[in-house]
């Protein structure tokens, strides 16, 4: 008779589970499958296309002043920086020179787009790790900036106050006084938010040395924005490849170089105070002028191919449009800082545990209609 | 780099290539399904071409030909150049993966797979990434037809 050796050692086994398509971490639709042996991640697999809607499809029938307002659509929280893109890019491909107060309104509400962005990423960062007042915190001085995109343009979060050519209208009389007594009121909230969760010892805990990204790998999987610039990879298109008014302004690039989830989360508070810097420079020195350029009512593109890139809120976007001639783009491809993003997820949760990858993933602050395009 | 010093070097490299700056502001080469994977390993391993970021891989349907455009940046010496690479074949159009040397080009692939049908050879996880496996053509391909979901104007 055959005889049989019982194993009496407990054997892992490893097993999947699935983190979403409805989980507060995901931050929309986006569903993980995720591969665990107790409680270590050995792989995670992102299923996309939940909220999928194939904006480039549609930007193949649809005119050049279309496109903008589908942009809205994708990342949601800098929608004024997709506008931005695209009407770049139908500027350039027409060599049209917009006004110097274009230029300067569309950056400093850029920059306000990035505040805002910042301050509700930081609000969902923090509850993500378990902190809920940042979540009150971060969306009250949103509110603020949203009021004045309300007053601005008539729309709190799609906006689409930029068109090919210029600005839809002219700012609002108020504008000025509001931004201006935004920043003032968030120079004293932003301390508060370091005293509140940066120097957090619980917090420092789940952040520092979690979800580690080096540069060479952030090259390398097409990081971009804070992401990026954590790992030490200088990445800012607003530097590189100036646009708007951004050419004019004084602002330092944040680098961190630890690549830790905390370094993330370092660079974006820094970001906020720049991007404060940046709407200083500009806000007192609005150029006079008109609001936008006359354009043909049928846009059409010459023979050729554009590309257009912009530091949106989470990092770099390109737009790039093939044209044949014709009022509708022959093929248009948004390249989001969210797919690139997101790619690099499996690569930094792996050997951790997951409640490491909700705090990883919040600091590659993912939004998913800018992945599922 | 200029674009013409970019030019001399690569041509160097492998003759056969396309070059164009017409209707771009890039420089743009165009190379053979074949000799794309050793054009782009040594556009990146190459210290004076050093193009390590790879920014945008697109998917195009040429309407004869199928296709990819890879846009490259180099972070150390912030030039641009844009490949461009064609297949004739739209039964089964494959090129070989780039996802060895850029890691992005992993998921990339993945979305033009999935909307273009084409195949990478050697890809580590090729198959649909935003439609469902079961899902009938490729969307973004001119041909595509559906009635229900497309509106055409």
């Amino acid at each position: 008779m055959e005889t049989t050796t019982i194993n009496n050692n407990f054997k892992s086994e490893e097993y999947f589970i699935n983190m979403g398509p409805q989980h507060p971490a995901t931050h929309g639709v986006l569903r993980l499958l995720l591969t665990i042996d107790g409680e270590i991640i050995k792989k995670v697999e992102p299923d996309l296309g939940y909220i999928h809607r194939s904006i480039e499809k549609m930007c193949e029938r649809d005119s050049y002043q279309q496109i903008v307002h589908l942009t809205d659509r994708m990342d949601y929280l800098s929608s004024h920086i997709n506008n931005e893109a695209v009407c770049l890019a139908v500027e350039n491909a027409l060599e049209i020179e917009v006004p110097e107060r274009v230029k300067v309104i569309r950056t400093i509400i850029g920059e306000l787009t990035r505040i805002a962005s910042h301050t509700l990423w930081w609000g969902v960062m923090g509850m993500d790790v378990g902190a809920l007042t940042t979540y009150f915190l971060g969306f009250r001085d949103r509110e603020l900036i949203n009021d004045i995109f309300e007053e601005t343009c008539g729309a709190r979060l799609t906006m689409n106050y930029n068109i090919p050519g210029g600005l839809m209208y002219d700012i609002h009389p108020n504008f000025v006084k509001r931004v201006k007594d935004f920043i003032a009121h968030f120079k004293t909230k932003l301390p508060e938010y370091d005293r509140l969760l940066t120097g957090n010892v619980i917090f420092q805990k789940r952040m520092k040395g979690v979800g580690i990204l080096t540069k060479e790998d952030a090259i390398s999987f097409g990081a971009s924005g804070p992401v990026g610039r954590g790992s030490g990879y200088s990445c800012d298109v607003r530097k590189h490849h100036a646009y708007s008014a951004l050419d004019k302004v004084n602002f330092k690039e944040v680098l961190r170089t630890e690549g830790d989830s905390l370094a993330r989360y370092e660079v974006r508070v820094q970001e906020m105070w720049e991007s404060m810097s940046i709407i200083e420079q500009l806000i007192d020195n609005i150029p006079e002028g008109d609001y936008k350029v006359a354009t043909n009512a049928v846009i059409k593109l010459p023979k050729g191919e554009f590309y257009q890139k912009v530091e949106a809120a989470r990092g770099e976007l390109g737009v790039y449009i093939v044209s044949t001639g014709t009022k509708n783009p022959y093929r248009l491809k948004f390249r989001s800082p969210g797919f690139s993003n997101l790619s690099l997820l499996n690569h930094i949760a792996v050997g951790g545990k997951i409640g490491d990858l909700v705090a990883s993933m919040a600091t590659l602050d993912i939004v998913v209609p800018d992945i599922d395009r | 780099m200029t674009n013409e010093a970019l030019q001399n070097l690569i041509s160097s490299w492998i003759p056969e290539l396309e070059f164009t700056e017409e209707g771009s502001q890039f420089l743009n080469i165009t190379v053979q399904p074949e000799q794309l994977h050793q054009l782009m390993s040594q556009l990146k391993s190459d210290n004076e071409t050093n193009f390590d970021y790879l920014f945008c891989l697109s998917g195009i349907d040429w309407g004869k030909e199928l296709g990819v455009v890879y846009h490259l940046e180099s972070t150390t010496h912030r030039h641009i150049v844009v490949i461009k690479v064609k297949t004739e074949d739209r039964e089964n159009p494959t090129l070989d993966t780039v996802s060895n040397l850029w890691s992005t080009a992993d998921f990339h692939e993945r979305e033009v797979f999935d909307f273009f049908g084409i195949k990478f050879n050697n890809h580590p996880n090729l198959k649909r990434l935003f439609l469902t496996e079961d899902w009938d053509g490729f969307p973004l391909r001119k041909d595509y037809v559906d009635e229900i979901n497309m509106v055409i104007k």
